[in-house]
């Protein structure tokens, strides 16, 4: 079995309203990821799909709060540590995180290589600004970026240009763990194909040993990462390859995001639709059985009352459902037959 | 609380599906609602000339869902501003109900926007911050000559047409817009045009902010709206896939030209146009591999005369 990059266990993470109320957006979430592959997560807007990337990270700022379970990156546990030690030894080098809006993390009073020396700085490594020119050079070779975009200011630079500059400068560090929270969504198609190409490649040659791909683009998932993981409510909902999950997905939720795919492909124009109806739930007074229930077809009067554990099935398949595997199949079947 | 007995009994059973009534139909037989030649765009800034949509033919039919897609800087939404009358068109003429269009006094643009109204793609920009959810939906009623209507019957109106976005009326009298989600507020805003009952919608990517699973919702909505007014819906993309899917018509822009249009299969399935091709190829699917090799990574600069010469 290939070495684990990551392993999450149990971690719940909380914001504090002004208000004082706990939101607990991140609930008891376990996941792990060997060493080159990659685990996607989808799930609607609100889910915590976002608070858990940033989660991951070990660094907590307000309103987002620790409250339990453990992260462990590549065997070293990074929770409980002091925030400037996770500043300093753990982010860049151990996790890099790509918010949705990168592009604009570029300092646009500075040229693009006088960054990369205040990223080194503020990481504490010791290097003369000649070395960090030649690493940044040699990286925007092998990464395909021009060279004479260190000499530019981000203004100058396109908004696909410059989310793969960022990529390329928060990977510099060779991080074990990238998460990518929705890298392309702000790009249009050429651009985004070609930010998936580079973090592809990037994974290839081993810059980077696992990412964590978020997106609710499941068409993307599916060419992105090898397996995915669908977030409800701060719960994982399911877990499985991308394959299994596009084309066999079991939890009730999972089965709606699916159906809600749109490809430009033959046939897809002759399929019905179908949204799930509804909104998820407030997380400040989170249902007491199932949280999906509300929203669920199937559910029976039991699911709001029960809590619902997750369940494995099959090869790192897991659920969160009462209905077994089998008997949700056949509700499906007789559903498509229709 | 209801009991029920019998497992797998829904206890929530309001699945939404898209109607298919005018899936195939053929539109070119019916009436022409907005139509444009030679229509044309030109900005100057300082030195610099750009052409925005450069002489666009177009011929859009009563109750028909045209798509315009284009990537970013294509010229789609100086498009929906001239169609919209919010911009003059530099050159070219457009036609509304078949006669050229008059929109130059205010009472004329007034006149002309309760036929034409839009869903632009920020639903959390698009409304009065200090309105309330009551008043916007008044301000339809009254626009459509409700003024004097009895308080109960404008409460009637306003409840059937939240109901019809699978809103309710009861949760959000007495609040403000911000306090709904995204999802919600562009919902909203289709419960404001299923008042105002326009002859021409015009969706300017209506559902780019909202994510895939809200946006089978809006789309079913909009679907339904047409259907049952006959309204004529011009939906402004970017994402192909979409197009696909809703469309009765789709035109493609490249560079503020149509390179292509047609019905949805022939330019889907069996694209001419390289641009078009190129859009189809760069876009994630799922029953077909997805090349990565297509794009150059140095490529990155948009050059529009290497690509007309292609």
């Amino acid at each position: 079995m290939a070495k684990k990059m990551l392993e999450v266990k149990q971690l719940t993470t909380k914001y504090i309203t002004r208000q004082g109320e706990d939101v607990y957006s991140v609930d008891h979430v376990s996941l792990d990821i060997e060493e080159g592959k990659s685990l996607g997560i989808a799930g609607e807007s609100g889910c915590g799909k976002s608070t858990l990337a940033l989660s991951l990270m070990g660094y907590y700022f307000a309103p987002l709060h620790y409250v339990s379970g453990e992260i462990i990156i590549d065997g070293h546990n990074i929770t409980g540590l002091d925030p400037d030690v996770v500043r300093k030894t753990v982010l860049g080098s151990e996790v890099a995180y790509i918010p949705q809006a990168a592009m604009n993390a570029l300092n646009p009073t500075r040229k693009v290589g006088k960054f990369i020396e205040d990223v080194m700085k503020a990481h504490e490594i010791k290097m003369s600004k000649k070395e960090v020119r030649e690493m940044a050079e040699e990286r925007f070779a092998l990464l395909g970026l021009p060279a004479d975009a260190l000499d530019k200011h981000s203004v100058e630079l396109s908004g696909g240009m410059r989310q793969r500059v960022v990529i390329a400068v928060s990977t510099i560090l060779n991080p074990k763990v990238l998460i990518a929270d929705e890298p392309s969504s702000a790009l249009d198609v050429t651009s985004q194909k070609m930010v998936i190409k580079m973090l592809k490649n990037m994974m290839e040659i081993g810059l980077v040993k696992s990412m964590i791909f978020i997106t609710h683009e499941l068409p993307l998932l599916y060419n992105v990462t090898d397996d995915i993981m669908v977030m409800y409510a701060g719960q994982i909902v399911e877990r499985g390859t991308a394959h299994e999950m596009v084309f066999d997905p079991v939890h009730p939720y999972s089965r709606g995001l699916m159906r809600s795919i749109l490809v430009p492909e033959e046939g897809t124009r002759d399929v019905k639709l179908t949204a799930i109806p509804g909104t998820p739930p407030n997380l400040k007074h989170p249902p007491q059985g199932c949280r999906f229930a509300e929203r669920c077809r199937y559910a029976t009067a039991n699911c709001r009352y029960q809590a619902m554990p997750i369940v494995e099935f099959g090869e790192g398949r897991t659920y969160r459902c009462n209905m077994s595997v089998e008997d949700l199949k056949e509700v499906y079947a007789r559903e498509d037959n229709e | 609380m209801k009991t029920t007995n019998e497992t797998n009994t829904p206890v929530v059973d309001e699945r939404q599906s898209v109607s298919f009534g005018n899936r195939d139909k053929d539109f070119s037989k019916e009436p022409l609602c907005l139509s444009g030649r030679g229509v044309t765009r030109v900005f100057h800034t300082g030195k610099i000339t750009t052409v925005a949509v450069d002489h666009v033919d177009f011929d859009f039919h009563k109750g028909e869902l045209i798509s315009i897609v284009g990537e970013s800087g294509s010229g789609k939404t100086t498009l929906s501003k001239m169609l919209l009358g919010l911009l003059e068109p530099t050159e070219g003429e457009i036609q509304f109900r078949g006669k050229p269009r008059d929109i130059s006094t205010g009472a004329k643009k007034r006149e002309y926007w309760k036929g034409i109204q839009a869903i632009f793609q920020d639903p959390f920009s698009s409304y009065n911050v200090f309105h309330k959810i009551d008043a916007v939906l008044d301000d339809c009623i009254n626009m459509r000559g409700g003024k004097n209507l009895s308080k109960e019957e404008k409460f009637n109106m306003k409840v059937e047409a939240c109901s019809f976005v699978n809103l309710k009326y009861a949760e959000l009298t007495n609040k403000y817009p911000f306090e709904l989600s995204g999802g919600q507020m562009q919902r909203l805003m289709i419960a404001r045009i299923f008042l105002l009952k326009p002859e021409i919608l015009l969706a300017d990517e209506p559902t780019s902010m909202i994510d895939a699973c809200s946006r089978a919702t809006i789309l079913d909505m909009l679907l339904k709206l047409r259907d049952e007014t006959g309204m004529t819906v011009i939906f402004i993309t970017h994402d192909i896939g979409l197009a696909y899917y809703i469309s009765d018509a789709v035109y493609i822009m490249e560079h503020g030209k149509f390179v292509e249009c047609g019905k949805p299969d022939k330019v889907m399935l069996t694209p001419e146009a390289p641009y078009t091709k190129r859009l189809i190829s760069d876009v994630p699917k799922i029953h077909e591999p997805w090349d990565l090799s297509t794009v150059d990574m140095l490529g990155n600069e948009k050059k529009p005369e290497e690509k007309k010469e292609a």
